[in-house]
């Protein structure tokens, strides 16, 4: 392999680990799903991705190929892109509809009326309730008054001090901050709506089940993948806390 | 039964088993094949190295081992039959009451029997119904509303088509309504797993208890919500309990928010037998403790009442068992064989 080929490889990868699932907010290629980059020197890309089981959801399967073609498509070199799903219940509408350009209706002809937009920003919340809620806690616990944080404005939110893993995770819930409406204040809840001082402990056992329940999944998902590629089933990674995978997921970014 | 240390005896009602026949004969198509490779996945990836069976004995393992498996070998005192019919992917369905019912018959005193419906069969589907409930008994059913049948690719329990099944169970005394509401079958474009419909449904029908089985996973963060308004909103520990050995961690979490949310009172055990036997959840189970900075934030703990109440009390109030006549009937069993 060229130097060359790698380059290209590494930022398809790069690319890529932008792209995430949206149930799991993790990037596909820390979930493992992406199992070949092909990039030659002509422009042409090819990716191939696998998925837990032969049943994971087609919405879900569909917006996660469509991100991963779009982000590669955005670097400048490329000039095709091919993302083809490996062994799942609708393997050939979903290659093929990724492969022309089709959106999900299209795709699935026989569904009318689907619509990704409104899953996209539903996890999109999700994703924002999650981050949000691991930078609070950081900020929480480096000593920050509640009532300072929460009369913080977005304007103010980049300025303020942090350390390197503070820093990572305030850039994780500003890429998803505008789902929340457009208000001034930095922290408000998925509605836009203020968060008070007082409610804040309520607030954050609100918040904190969304976390583990796609802690809990990303767990399942990961040891479903292993046992059907017969990757050592019972060697499950370690039990990883909220914090490792947004850090993870932060230095990726970064 | 489970004995602690202390010579105490917990009666089990295991919530959730099976007994299907996922054997080469039986399969009907590709699909059939996938489905038991993704159960299979999910007793490799969560069950201890020593409890894990071959494939071959997970598609067809047959009632007799499941009778040793559940009573003998393992603590259950009572099981919950569920059925799930599959028919379009294998021949004869995967586990249908019509199966079930011989167990049931064999073993009337070990054995809950319940039936299953599918709003979208209309009228025909309605006489049905009567028609279980009047040669079984059935006090339950259990609804998957992910499943295709035709071009409909689900329904919510919302639908009107639903509740005049509802109606229906209330006037012949089905009073539980098991829903699937967990990891996939066959969703497409709807969130099939969407538990928003719940909600509706558990308000309009108060006579009936509605069991969210898996806890709605992978939605249980909407889930807890939920049922911390419904009274008569219940969470099934069915694939939400094995993580108790690979990941007790992620185990004591989710336990204690739903000890928060949904309260001692309605959770109900479930082994998912044959994923799952229910020897080594309910030991591991019976050892577990919360962590303290978990009881602190929460303040629930899993006190043995607790445990005793998810292992079978809770399940027992709502089918209506008497726990003493359960055992008094099983002792003198023993006494014959003996």
């Amino acid at each position: 392999m060229t130097s060359g080929t790698q380059a290209r490889i590494e930022q398809v990868r790069a690319a890529l680990s932008r792209v995430t699932d949206p149930e799991l907010d993790e990037s596909v290629v820390d979930l493992n799903f992406v199992t070949g980059i092909e990039a030659g020197d002509d422009g042409a890309v090819a990716v191939t991705f696998r998925l837990p089981t032969y049943w994971c959801a087609a919405n879900f399967s569909y917006l996660m190929a469509s991100d991963m073609r779009d982000a590669v498509a955005a670097l400048p070199w490329v000039k095709q892109v091919s993302v083809t799903l490996d062994e799942h219940m609708f393997v050939d509408e979903i290659n093929d509809g990724i492969a022309g350009k089709k959106d999900f209706a299209e795709a699935f002809p026989a569904e009318a009326g689907m619509d990704l937009s409104s899953i996209r920003l539903n996890f999109g919340l999700k994703s924002f309730e999650r981050r949000q809620e691991a930078l609070l806690r950081h900020l929480l616990a480096a000593g920050h008054a509640p009532e300072v944080l929460l009369e913080l404005t977005v304007e103010a939110l980049p300025r303020l001090t942090l350390d390197a893993a503070g820093a990572a995770l305030r850039a994780r819930y500003l890429e998803r901050r505008n789902l929340a409406g457009d208000s001034p204040l930095a922290f408000v809840t998925r509605d836009g709506l203020p968060i008070s001082a007082g409610n804040l402990a309520v607030y954050l056992r609100h918040v904190r089940r969304v976390g583990l329940n796609a802690e809990f999944n990303g767990a399942l998902c990961r040891g479903l993948l292993a046992a059907r590629y017969g990757e050592a089933p019972h060697e499950l990674p370690p039990e990883p806390e909220l914090i490792d995978f947004i850090k993870r997921a932060a230095t990726a970014v970064t | 039964m489970y004995k602690t240390k202390d010579g105490d005896e917990i009666f089990i009602i295991d919530g959730h088993v099976h007994n299907w026949d996922a054997s080469p004969e039986n399969i009907k198509n590709i699909h059939g094949k996938q489905f038991i490779d993704c159960f299979y996945g999910y007793h490799a990836s969560l069950s201890p190295p020593e409890e894990l069976w071959t494939p071959e004995k997970f598609a067809k393992y047959g009632a007799e081992q499941m009778v040793r498996d559940l009573f003998i070998d393992g603590p259950d005192d009572m099981a919950i039959l569920n059925p799930t019919y599959l028919k379009d992917f294998y021949k004869n369905g995967f586990n249908t009451i019509e199966q079930n019912a011989v167990l049931k018959t064999r073993y009337p005193d070990r054995f809950i029997l319940n039936g299953a419906f599918d709003p979208r069969d209309g009228n025909g589907g309605l006489e049905a119904l009567h028609a279980m409930a009047e040669t079984y008994k059935i006090k339950g059913v259990k609804l998957y509303t992910a499943e295709w049948k035709g071009d409909s690719r689900g329904y919510k329990l919302s639908d009107p088509e639903c509740y005049k099944y509802f109606e229906a169970c209330e006037k012949l005394g089905i009073k539980n309504i098991h829903v699937h509401k967990g990891p996939t079958i066959i969703p497409l474009d709807r969130d099939a797993f969407d538990v928003a419909d719940i909600d509706h449904c558990a308000t309009d029908f108060q006579n009936l208890n509605f069991i969210v089985e898996h806890c709605g996973l992978p939605r249980l963060d909407d889930f807890c919500w939920i049922a911390v308004q419904e009274s008569n909103v219940f969470g099934g520990l069915a694939v939400v309990l094995p993580f108790i050995h690979s990941r007790p961690g992620y185990f004591a979490k989710v336990m204690s928010e739903l000890l928060f949310w949904l309260g001692e009172d309605k959770i109900l055990f479930g082994s998912d037998y044959g994923i799952w036997t229910p020897k080594w959840l309910v030991e591991k189970f019976m050892a577990f403790e919360l962590p303290d900075e978990l009881v602190q934030e929460t303040g629930k703990q899993l006190t043995m009442q607790a445990k005793k109440k998810i292992l079978g009390e809770n399940a027992a109030r709502i089918y209506g068992v008497d726990i003493e006549a359960q055992k008094a009937k099983q002792s003198r069993v023993k006494e014959l064989v003996a």
